[in-house]
């Protein structure tokens, strides 16, 4: 089989995001960067499936080059080899990172064969445009199906289930398919030191695709007001738990 | 003319969606709605015709086959923007539709005003940060980011008119086969009043008893951090945060939680929150209304004693 992950470069932005001056971006000087776990988990489920039939993983991201970074993570994890699609850290908007993927999609597959699957998160961590799965499914013209926490090879389709208030919803479609996952699909391992040694020596494959305006154009950013109150301390240790009761009286919980 | 895509839950139009006719009267021009499968009551919500699909395949869910829908009516109406909530279907099918249409789709929008350029505010990461945004578009495709826009009532005839779309066999390859019914059992995270969540600082699988203790003195459910269903603690139908559960309980009380901003997506919709920590600095007091300092190991099970006592 093989299999496609798609995975971002994002911010760690702990407990307050700041932002740079012209509030264009979030300063990340004092940040550290990940994938989404979503994304991660579509990472370890290539990787289970991969395991389990043989074949070819390839991670793939859109992204300046310290994006490597995230790559080397997902090889870490057990993926064989990564296309970087390199920018010079503008942000590109949903509508034309997926038609950057979609080129380099078709690029591989006529060199290597279809992808059986493909694995989006179900949304970036930081733009969440909730979009770029659904549309390269549909340039490349195959089933996408969004949101899953559990995903089953049966034969040559795939038993895809999503949770929805109530449930689980169903889906079955047969492959080659485009699935967008969340976090809790699967819990990913922890990267060994030997996985990662082996990720420093796979292949990283670089393009550099020029970046087409964008038609959903970003002004500016605004961290929306409510952060930056103070809570008020009820008290110290075990001695605070008669406040904290009244509290909850108070509240009508209790 | 804006067309607005409404979204049912057991006959009953979802808030979210109410929310979105809300925010599509930003455009100051008409607003008409569409339904799938059934007739709603839409007269108190600025609705001028409320259409109802009716088609054989549209008993289960069939995402490419809404975009279908939404596609075919908003041509036939010529709308000039098509709108939905951002629940998880109204994202998902407007991602469809803006695929199919080639146009650019703005997701989880929380104001817009009608330009031209469309200009528009946008959640981003799960409502931590908020992204001010032209849109140009000749068919602006939004979605509207739930419960931030309050619903404002506007009496209106909402007349009914049925509508007979074309749907492909592509349309219909995906589609809901099975509804497999929840395991009953406990109180589930986004229903409970209080809950009581629990993180790195808790310190073990183990240490998660005295958390489901006062859970349980409380009828409250049990939540937790990432950093928790990392490590294996709790499983991930437990998380609360970005890319967990988003809640919105009375109270929330969050042990040994430093309140990264990941984790206050989740929750900051609670009523009130209450942290317990042992970091009077910890990012988590910026955010929560209540504080208590400390070991959680002594203060919670000091909580516990104290409700039992006053019973
Ligand atoms: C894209 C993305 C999505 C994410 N989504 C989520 C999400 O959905 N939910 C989520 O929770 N996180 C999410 N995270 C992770 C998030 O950034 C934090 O890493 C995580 O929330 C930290 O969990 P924590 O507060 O339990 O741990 P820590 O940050 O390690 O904090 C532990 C806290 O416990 C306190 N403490 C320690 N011992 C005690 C004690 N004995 N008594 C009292 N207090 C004590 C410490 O002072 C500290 O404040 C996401 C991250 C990214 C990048
Ligand atoms: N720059 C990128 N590079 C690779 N994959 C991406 C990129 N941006 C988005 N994706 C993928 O598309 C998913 C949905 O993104 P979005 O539509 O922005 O919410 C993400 O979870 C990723 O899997």
């Amino acid at each position: 089989m093989r299999i496609l992950a798609c995975i971002k470069r994002v911010p760690i932005t702990g407990g307050r995001i700041v932002l740079t001056e012209d509030s264009r971006a979030i300063d990340t000087r004092h940040l550290g960067f990940t994938m989404s776990p979503h994304e991660e988990c579509g990472v370890e489920e290539s990787v289970r499936i991969i395991e389990a039939n043989g074949g070819d993983s390839v991670v793939i991201t859109l992204g300046p080059p310290e994006a490597v970074e995230q790559l080397r993570d997902a090889m870490a994890l057990g993926i064989d080899r990564a296309i970087h699609l390199q920018t010079d850290g503008q942000e590109w908007d949903g509508e034309t990172t997926a038609a950057a993927l979609t080129e380099a999609i078709r690029a591989d597959e006529a060199a290597s064969g279809p992808f059986d699957l493909v694995f989006f998160g179900n949304e970036s961590a930081d733009s969440g445009g909730f979009q770029v799965g659904a549309r390269v499914a549909f340039t490349l013209g195959r089933p996408c199906v969004t949101g899953l926490k559990r995903v089953a090879i049966e034969g040559a389709s795939v038993r895809c289930e999503q949770e929805v208030e109530g449930g689980r919803d169903v889906y079955v479609v047969p492959l080659p398919a485009v699935l967008t996952v969340k976090e809790g699909l699967n819990l990913p391992r922890y990267p060994s030191v030997p996985g990662r040694m082996r990720a420093s020596r796979k292949p990283v494959a670089v393009n550099t695709p020029s970046r087409p305006d964008s038609r959903l154009e970003l002004v500016r950013l605004v961290v929306p007001e409510g952060q930056g109150r103070r809570a008020e301390v009820l008290g110290s240790g075990a001695a605070a738990a008669p406040a904290v009761v009244e509290m909850l009286r108070r509240a009508g919980v209790l | 003319m804006v067309l607005v895509l409404v979204e049912q839950t057991d006959g009953k139009v979802a808030d979210p969606s109410l929310q979105a006719l809300t925010l599509a009267r930003s455009f100051a021009q008409p607003v008409d709605a569409l339904l799938m499968g059934t007739a709603a009551d839409l007269t108190q919500h600025g609705v001028s015709v409320a259409h109802v699909a009716e088609h054989v395949a549209l008993g289960s869910f069939a995402p490419d086959a809404w975009a279908a829908v939404l596609h075919q009516l908003a041509v036939s109406l010529n709308a000039s923007a098509v709108l939905a909530a951002g629940t998880e279907r109204g994202n998902e099918v407007m991602a469809r539709l803006s695929a199919r249409t080639g146009l650019p789709l703005a997701a989880n929008c929380i104001a817009v005003s009608p330009g031209p350029p469309v200009t528009l505010t946008r959640q981003r990461w799960g409502g931590s940060l908020l992204e001010e945004a032209r849109l140009n578009s000749e068919r602006p495709l939004i979605t509207v980011a739930p419960h931030v826009v309050p619903i404002e009532p506007a009496p209106m005839p909402a007349a009914i008119e049925r509508f007979a779309p074309e749907l492909t066999d592509s349309d219909l390859l995906v589609r809901v086969v099975e509804r497999v019914a929840a395991v009953g059992g406990g109180i589930s995270l986004t229903e409970a009043k209080v809950v009581v969540s629990g993180g790195r600082g808790v310190g073990s699988k183990e240490g998660f008893g005295m958390i489901e203790e006062l859970a349980g003195l409380l009828g409250a459910a049990v939540g937790c951090s990432r950093a928790v269903t990392s490590a294996g603690w709790r499983p991930h139908t437990d998380q609360v945060g970005q890319t967990g559960t988003k809640i919105a309980p009375e109270v929330y009380i969050a042990c040994g939680i430093s309140g990264a901003t990941q984790h206050m997506a989740g929750c900051k919709g609670a009523k009130r929150i209450l942290a317990i920590n042992s970091d009077a600095q910890a990012p988590i007091m910026l955010s929560a209304d209540y504080a208590v300092v400390g070991d959680l190991k002594e203060i919670v099970p000091a909580i516990s004693a104290e409700i039992r006592k006053s019973r």
